[in-house]
């Protein structure tokens, strides 16, 4: 068993846990994922790392509650335990001879940014963030990111917090005034990387992406995280989640991820439902 | 006198039209009547040659002499000084082509019904409140196993009885590798593989799950920081092989391994399941191995109607145990042979809606000895399906070799290791599909005892 040692509700959908996992903790870099379950019955979901310390032994998880699984995996708190907890997984982000790079983060997306950011500035890369949200109460770890960032830009849809739009919008005028980033690290929703990918290339600027698709067992035995990148299948899981951007088929990929779609709409209902009676 | 009927006792069985809608398992195992009458057939013959067809050599005749005796603990006693997993090889073995093919009986008649005989010795034997195990003594020296499968658990057992310390490292959250995950709760009932499982433990094997080495641990850090001496691979071929056509990645197209891994470990079959699967009611299973008939039939209790298995090559061809095609055939499994997938079609939102194949005409044998199959031109077909599973084979999984020093690997992917089970590397043996590439349960076993014997003799050298 796995014990919850921190939880923080970042927004009202958002939770952060850090889990007590000390093996995993010495091992996790950014960019990797674990997959848990957190009860005997549950669901294998996987999660990005957003964080560890390994001198505590923890690692830190942050999601957001989309489905049945997440709702339950927020019900827990510190002192509860995950049933199953196993990492690190998939390739770590490549941050090797990196000068100057632009992290972009959409949503939830941010958790996973965050760490990459930090990596990157801890080797002395120039780093600039952008992260972007629908509104302000969505926000997560903006000072997080200020802290280890040379510039920071912070978007959302409606214009609550920051500035209003999308992400890509500040993308295109650094790099249209001058900017000439190694790399761009996009990580968040589908159609947010595509969209990334799409500002980025007209300007051959390399762009990594971190695939985030539904998988089971994470260690490349299912296949169910394929996905098509330069033509050829893909796993996620063992030769990811991190690609080239300009290589991975999107439109795929956001068919691929609404395959359960109806099943987990059921199931998410099923769990409201369910908690409903309890409260009562 | 022995007992001179012609034929095997029957087993018997859940009817087909009854068990192709349910997860029950569809053989329900000999009653000690019955099987002390089916013992009573075997002739107890001087040179055994049941035996030598057995990878992990159970003294097959006195085993089934305590049967017909009526000593069934004896009988257990017997078969579990060779095999940690009776009540698993019982039911999946491919005894057809192993001892009871070598079975005198099998000259004229039938032969003895061996497999069935196992299973019942082991079921009776498992179904006792509080099993007796004999723990051995402990010779205090450490061995890692990676992988719960049938290699790792067989060396695991073996090495534990003879006092190793060992641990068995695996990647999911539950042990048991494909006995747990591949193959279907009809054929071998999970609580089996969890009471084999409980005998290990009670042995004093540590079982670790959620570990995937290669990843939290590395071959080197279990020899050189956490103080193992030898460390057995058996982690399987576990990567799913695809076609390569267009199509595949459509939504309803699944691997074998995903589908049957949805179904059997995280139990989408089940009401209320939190793992969703697809409920599809016309099903194209491509492969024509034993994992094809169990995602054939595992289609066909989650309630499709049509359930057709695509091959390529024709029905003689077909790599399953002829029992699991009867079976399929018989819970309406229908068979197209001699045809080849050649493309997945979908909707405008890339669910499955169809599959074109192509008719085949076998030709000149290849280099496995059978004869190739060759495209018939323009003879194309359209199958009307929901969903596809590729059941066409599977790989070694890279993650140990790529993480492991001095570890040579064949080109395919598989593990370099010699007869004994020792690899390239000094103290690391491997054994079973990891090895091998993709067989059946009881090689995997016969190469884990192997190992065991070899990893006994490489630490009692080193002593």
């Amino acid at each position: 068993m796995y014990e919850i040692i921190n939880k923080q509700q970042l927004n009202p959908t958002v939770v952060l846990f850090d889990i007590n996992a000390p093996h995993i903790a010495k091992k996790a870099e950014p960019g990797q994922f674990v997959i848990l379950r957190a009860d005997r019955d549950g669901e294998r979901i996987p999660l990005t790392i957003s964080g560890y310390d390994r001198e505590k032994g923890s690692v830190r998880v942050i999601c957001q509650i989309v489905g049945a699984t997440t709702k339950r995996l927020g019900m827990l708190n510190a002192g509860d335990c995950l049933c199953d907890f196993v990492g690190p997984l998939g390739q770590p982000t490549k941050v090797d001879g990196l000068k100057k790079v632009c992290v972009v983060g959409g949503g939830v997306g941010c958790a996973i940014a965050l760490p990459v950011a930090q990596k990157l500035k801890e080797l002395g890369c120039e780093v600039h963030s952008i992260i972007g949200f629908r509104s302000k109460d969505l926000v997560i770890l903006e000072e997080e990111f200020r802290s280890c960032s040379d510039k920071f830009f912070l978007m959302t849809d409606d214009g609550s917090a920051g500035d209003k739009g999308v992400v890509t919008a500040p993308l295109e005028q650094l790099i249209a005034g001058g900017e000439d980033y190694d790399m761009v690290f996009a990580i968040g929703p589908l159609i947010m990387m595509k969209f990334v990918v799409k500002t980025t290339k007209p300007h051959d600027v390399p762009t990594t992406v971190s695939m985030n698709p539904i998988m089971i067992d994470g260690t490349g035995m299912c296949g169910c995280c394929r996905l098509t990148v330069g033509g050829e299948t893909k796993f996620a899981c063992v030769d990811g989640p991190d690609f080239d951007g300009f290589l991975v088929d999107f439109d795929e990929a956001m068919k691929r991820g609404a395959m359960y779609r109806e099943f987990e709409r059921h199931a998410y209902e099923e769990a409201c439902n369910l908690f409903r009676k309890e409260v009562e | 006198m022995p007992n001179m009927s012609p034929k095997k006792a029957e087993m018997p069985k859940q009817p087909a039209e009854i068990r192709k809608r349910n997860f029950l398992e569809v053989a329900t195992g000999y009653t000690k009547e019955v099987a002390m009458e089916e013992a009573a057939r075997c002739l107890n013959c001087k040179h055994r040659p049941c035996v030598s067809g057995c990878p992990v050599h159970i003294r097959i005749p006195d085993f089934i002499k305590e049967v017909a005796a009526g000593n069934f603990e004896q009988a257990y006693d017997v078969i579990h000084q060779s095999s940690s997993l009776p009540a698993v090889c019982g039911r999946v073995c491919p005894q057809e082509s192993q001892c009871e093919a070598r079975c005198v009986r099998g000259i004229k008649d039938e032969p003895v019904g061996i497999g069935r005989l196992e299973r019942f010795v082991a079921d009776r034997h498992n179904a006792q409140e509080n099993p007796v195990v004999n723990k051995p003594v402990s010779n205090g020296r450490k061995v890692a196993v990676i992988g719960s499968g049938p290699s790792g658990l067989t060396c695991a057992g073996d090495l534990a009885k003879k006092g190793y310390d060992v641990t068995v490292f695996e990647a999911l959250h539950l042990a048991g590798g494909v006995l747990v995950y591949g193959i279907p709760e009809f054929r071998l009932p999970k609580s089996i593989v969890q009471q084999e499982v409980d005998t290990l433990r009670a042995l004093g094997v540590k079982i670790e799950t959620n570990m995937v080495i290669g990843r939290v641990l590395s071959i080197d850090e279990l020899l050189d920081e956490q103080g193992f001496e030898a460390v057995f691979i058996g982690t399987g071929a576990g990567l799913p092989r695809f076609m390569n056509i267009p199509g595949e990645n459509f939504c309803g197209v699944y691997s074998a391994n995903e589908f049957l891994t949805r179904t059997n470990l995280m139990k989408a079959y089940k009401e209320n399941a939190a793992t969703p699967i697809m409920h599809a009611k016309r099903v194209a299973v491509v492969g024509g191995g034993n994992v094809a008939m169990d995602a054939a039939r595992s289609a066909m209790r989650l309630g499709a109607d049509t359930v057709y298995i695509v091959y390529r090559r024709s029905e003689e061809e077909l790599p399953a145990r002829a029992e699991e095609i009867e079976h399929a055939k018989e819970e309406g499994v229908v068979f197209h042979m001699l045809s080849n997938p050649i493309e997945i079609l979908g909707d405008e939102n890339e669910f499955v809606t169809g599959m074109r194949i192509q008719k085949m005409a076998l030709g000149e044998p290849d280099a496995s000895g059978r004869r190739r199959p060759v495209p018939v031109e323009g003879s194309e077909e359209l199958l009307d399906v929901d969903a596809v599973i590729m059941a066409i084979g599977t790989s070694p999984n890279p993650l140990i070799k790529s993480t492991t020093k001095g570890l040579e690997t064949q080109r395919w992917g598989g593990i370099v290791a010699d007869e004994h089970g020792a690899t390239t590397r000094e103290g690391v043996f491997a054994g079973g599909d990891a090895v091998s590439g993709a067989a059946t349960v009881i090689l995997a076993m016969g190469a884990g005892k192997t190992a065991a014997a070899a990893i006994d003799e490489y630490l009692s050298g080193k002593r």
